[in-house]
């Protein structure tokens, strides 16, 4: 029973359903009202108070984000009075904050500076009120940097890591002057429950929470000659990096991008898809040898569920929530640390290389994949098997400073080998993707036949449902899977890990229905991860998802299992799927944590 | 002192019995909408602040529909200068059980809390006895209702209503969006009444004497009388009840020590008024309404110190949450300072004036909005000694 209500904007008449607030009414007649604590992800929290408007009636101005429309309303959204309130109030935000914008890192990508500039604001009207303590820059986790003096304490970062995350790991300290965003007990980010995920950078309106930056790193190792520099770009990043030179949100843009690191220097550009191709091999292998072992064998300790092990912000939440639960994980590493593994042992050899002169560099959608190249236990290839992992966005930022023209630049093909991929690889950057390109290949293998989709889509594990479910029945099994024979496959999909707390309490309980199911840390998936273009919400999440199945129905091979460099790999190298080697190189074991 | 033009009264603290639920027992059996209608014609608003109306606010929580509702006594008492909710709750706590007994009766809520603040804690033993009183009533009676004490947590804004439920629900005490208002959408978002000690006390007294008698005290903007915590440059400080309406000069001829300066009438939050305004002012909701603190300054009293002391509470107190309020109450004591040690020139007040303004429209709560009250009017009486 949804309500019509009218009320004017600016003289401007409009119809909104009851409950919508004066913010959202105004943007349906194309008025934009300034924000900042506000995002369309999130609750409301109505702090920062600048999308202040005059409500008729109303002694004091209304927060439009926080008021519901009513009836009849007349609101006014930008009179003198309005616009002296916001101005003193940018005034305010600036007087307390470390305005560096000429080394920030998010500068032209700030929503402080912006409105700052919009408003003409005056540096000096006001005393400046920031704190020596707050210039304290916590640099202690690999994947976070956190940079209080640029704080303007609109909570986005809180709502996120509790409300998408579930994972509160960060809160509001203090009352008063000092309030400020902390940890737990304002301890290191790399001693609290912090996942990596990078969503509180994604949402984090300035320079106050920002990925840590590797590419001066990166320079060295292009300009060392004695480097061998291997680049691996994941599945998601190929349809965001437009975005930082103005192209439409949802732009495939594979090519140009692997042509503008081909002209960064690097020795070899490769695709992380093809160890995403390769996962897909070893975990569907992995979930039919745990359903062999139960239902030929008996072995009553095999782990059901299995989940999904290749979203690092993941593999680190459930060892700090679930750490007894480690066991339902599969043990395959995930496409980035595959890729390590192998580009310093299996493509070092192939290339005659001295693995100690090979910089092995992942460009990923994702914050926690720094984190997850420095675990201690990736070292399998005797050294540690990624050098460094660079967001999409840091990828953006050396182009730029290298001085390509990205919307020019003549599009190129990965290099070989480790460089072919499928579209069961690409869709790995979807929520739903790795489900989709399992069950391509295992309903396949243990059948015959493809999967019973039209054009081999599966739509049911598609979309931005939090969790989403389906079930597969296994029929006319081929000789060797005849056990499976009659088995309805029971699958599900969480993105977010405010979902996967669901999913695995659901575990925890014992009442999980599946078989098997992806669990992605951030919301979308990877195209949505910690380390893609700011801003984010669902309608920008819904074009990239929607650039990823292009992508994936425009290649020629679409199942993991035809990769030809996939089954060369094997062949030459590794021996069988999940045989010893690949335990040796790709599967890895977790680590239980605190829960604080 | 014995011509006072003051009109005393004795109604809070008066007539206090071991048996003083009798007025719950004779109240209960009555229809809700007569009471409802005795509490809107004695006029009586709100003495936590804000001054809504009583009658209205149990009269919109009575037709609510829900299956949970709640009756909340404002008892965190944090304004500077205010002490007289102490006073009710260690001399006559039954009636503020009583009345909040009535309003869940009335309302249809049959849960109440007391949120008692923290520093208080030392009158528990004896509220817990007066509240085993209470629920043997309750039993006898056939009521529905309990009563349970939470302790407040030492924040001044948790005596904000929504930051109340906000800590009560175990969260940090920060205040809500407004709308919803508490009587749609309180505690746990149920439909709650909140009221402080005194409103509850003197609703339950109105069950009592009748809306007449009721509102023969005080004038017709302000009706009956209300308790005033007196302090400061004064012989006498202490609690007194008297009826609303006196002027500023009556009340400062009783109780000051003949060198008043100035008087802040509702604490922090308040106003303060200059000597040759008292003949003027009037306590009321016509003149200047107070929760009831009132605090005297005489002529040896630096009104830069006075302003700078409240500057620094509200920099200490703000929940922080908001930028009017967090940053500016920073601005407003550290730019006074710069006037004063000539960092800034005298026209930067004009600047600070200015923003009290945004702040008071901006600010997300009644804390951030009211800091413009003692700033403005302090400034503006006293600019001389803001500046030299
Ligand atoms: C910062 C702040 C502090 C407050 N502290 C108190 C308090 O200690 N006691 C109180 O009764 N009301 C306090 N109030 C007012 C309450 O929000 C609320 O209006 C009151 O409890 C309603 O009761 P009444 O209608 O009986 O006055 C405060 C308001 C603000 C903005
Ligand atoms: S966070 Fe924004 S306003 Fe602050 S220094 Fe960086 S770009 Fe400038
Ligand atoms: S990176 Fe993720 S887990 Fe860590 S603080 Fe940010 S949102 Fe929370
Ligand atoms: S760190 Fe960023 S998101 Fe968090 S409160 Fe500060 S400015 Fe907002
Ligand atoms: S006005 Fe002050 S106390 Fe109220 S919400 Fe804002 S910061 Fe908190
Ligand atoms: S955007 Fe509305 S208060 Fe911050």
């Amino acid at each position: 029973m949804e309500q019509l209500i009218q009320l004017t904007i600016d003289n401007i008449p409009v119809e909104v359903i009851e409950g919508t607030t004066i913010l959202d009414a105004a943007k349906k007649i194309g008025v934009k009202i300034p924000t900042l604590c506000h995002h369309e992800d999130l609750c409301v929290a109505g702090n920062c108070r600048i999308c202040v408007v005059e409500v008729q009636g109303q002694r004091n101005l209304s927060a439009s984000c926080a008021t519901p429309a009513t009836n009849g309303m007349v609101i006014k959204t930008n009179t003198p009075k309005i616009r002296k309130t916001r101005r003193d109030l940018l005034g305010l935000l600036v007087s307390e904050h470390n305005t560096q914008c000429t080394t920030c890192y998010r500068s032209m990508n700030c929503e402080l500076q912006l409105l700052a500039s919009e408003y003409n604001v005056d540096n000096n009207i006001f005393l400046s009120v920031l704190k020596e303590s707050d210039k304290k820059i916590d640099r202690s986790s690999y994947s976070i940097e956190k940079d209080p003096s640029k704080c303007i304490r609109c909570q986005r970062c809180v709502r996120t890591c509790s409300e998408l995350q579930g994972v509160n790991a960060l809160t509001v300290a203090h009352r008063g002057e000092h309030m400020r965003i902390e940890t737990f007990m304002d301890l290191p980010l790399n001693e609290v429950v912090c996942t990596n995920c990078g969503q509180c950078v994604n949402r984090c309106p300035t320079g106050a929470l920002t990925e840590r930056r590797y590419f001066d790193f990166l320079w060295d190792a292009i300009g060392d000659p004695t480097k061998h520099v291997v680049m691996n770009t994941a599945p998601a990043t190929r349809v965001v990096i437009g975005e930082a030179f103005g192209m439409p949100v949802g732009t495939r843009v594979t090519g140009k991008m692997v042509a503008a690191m081909k002209q960064l220097g690097m020795d070899s550009v490769l695709d992380t898809d093809f160890t995403a191709d390769l996962t897909i091999i070893e975990e569907g292998t992995e979930l039919l040898t745990r359903l062999k072992k139960l239902i030929v064998d008996g072995d009553k300790t095999q782990k059901f569920p299995m989940l999904t092990s290749c979203s690092p912000g993941w593999i680190k939440f459930i060892e700090h929530m679930y750490p007894d639960h480690l066991g339902h994980l599969s043990t395959c590493k995930s496409p980035q640390q595959m890729f390590g593994a192998l580009a310093k042992t299996y493509y070092a050899e192939k290339k005659g290389l001295d693995p100690k002169n090979i910089v092995s560099v992942a460009i990923m959608p994702c914050a926690a994949k720094k984190y997850e190249a420095n675990r201690p236990e990736m070292k399998a290839s005797g050294y540690q098997d990624v050098d460094a992992g660079l967001t999409s966005r840091e990828l953006s930022h050396m182009i730029k400073q290298a001085g390509i023209d990205f919307m020019r630049i003549e599009e190129k093909h990965y290099d070989s080998i480790m460089g072919e991929s499928t579209g069961a690889g690409v869709i790995f950057g979807a929520t739903g993707g790795v489900m989709e390109a399992a069950l391509r290949t295992v309903y396949e293998i243990v059948t015959g036949r493809e999967v019973p989709f039209k054009n081999l889509d599966i739509t049911p594990v598609r979309g931005m449902e939090g969790i989403r479910e389906a079930s597969i029945k296994l029929e006319n099994c081929v000789e060797a899977w005849k056990f499976l024979e009659g088995v309805e496959v029971k699958v599900a999909v969480a993105h977010g890990l405010l979902n996967a707390r669901k999913i695995m309490d659901q575990i925890a309980a014992g009442t999980s229905p599946y078989h098997f199911i992806e669990v992605m840390a951030c919301p979308g998936g990877c195209l949505g991860g910690g380390g893609q273009p700011i801003p984010t919400n669902e309608e920008i999440r819904k074009k990239r998802a929607q650039a990823i199945y292009e992508e994936d129905a425009n290649m020629p091979k679409r199942k993991s299992h035809d990769n030809e460099e996939v089954q060369l790999l094997y062949k030459e190298f590794l021996g069988e799927a999940n045989g010893h080697k690949s335990h040796e190189l790709l599967h890895t074991h977790y680590t239980k944590r605190n829960k604080v | 002192m014995n011509q006072s033009k003051l009109k005393r009264s004795d109604i809070i603290f008066g007539k206090y019995t071991p048996t003083d639920y009798n007025v719950l027992e004779k109240t209960v059996k009555r229809p809700p909408e007569e009471i409802i209608s005795d509490i809107i014609k004695s006029g009586i608003r709100g003495r936590g602040g804000a001054g809504f109306p009583t009658g209205l606010k149990w009269k919109y929580a009575a037709t609510l529909k829900s299956d949970e509702k709640y009756v909340v006594c404002n008892a965190d008492e944090g304004e500077p200068g205010t002490f007289k909710d102490r006073e009710i709750l260690l001399r006559v706590p039954r009636k503020i059980f009583s009345g909040m007994a009535i309003c869940g009766y009335v309302i249809g809520a049959k849960k109440g809390f007391l949120y008692l603040r923290g520093e208080y804690a030392f009158m528990l033993p004896q509220l817990y006895k007066d509240l085993e009183i209470l629920d043997a009533k309750l039993k006898e009676l056939a009521l529905d209702f309990s009563i349970e004490i939470r302790l407040g947590s030492g924040a001044y804004v948790c005596g904000e209503e929504t930051a109340l439920f906000e800590s009560m629900e175990g969260y940090r005490g920060e205040p809500r969006n407004k709308p919803p208002y508490p009587v749609v959408a309180g505690f746990r978002n149920k439909p709650t009444v909140i009221n402080n000690v005194e409103t509850i006390v003197t609703a339950q007294t109105i069950c009592k004497i009748g809306p007449e008698d009721y509102a023969n005290l005080g004038t017709t903007d302000s009706r009956g009388s209300k308790l005033f915590s007196v302090s400061g440059d004064t012989p006498i400080p202490g609690v007194y009840e008297l009826e609303l309406g006196m002027t500023l000069a009556d009340f400062v001829e009783e109780y000051g020590d003949g060198d008043t300066k100035a008087v802040q009438v509702g604490g922090a939050s308040g106003f303060c008024v200059p000597r040759k305004k008292f003949a003027e002012t009037i306590i009321g909701f016509e003149g200047i309404p107070t929760g009831g603190s009132m605090m005297l300054f005489n002529n040896k009293r630096s009104m830069y110190h006075v302003l700078q002391n409240f500057l620094e509470f509200f920099c200490e107190e703000s929940c922080g949450q908001c930028t009017p309020c967090r940053i500016g109450t920073q601005q407003l004591r550290d730019g006074l300072k710069a006037i004063k040690d000539k960092v800034k020139d005298e026209d930067y007040l004009e600047t600070l004036l200015g923003l009290t303004e945004t702040m008071k429209l901006s600010a997300k709560c009644g804390l951030g909005q009211s800091v413009a009250n003692a700033f403005k009017s302090i400034v503006e009486n006293f600019t001389e000694e803001m500046v030299y």
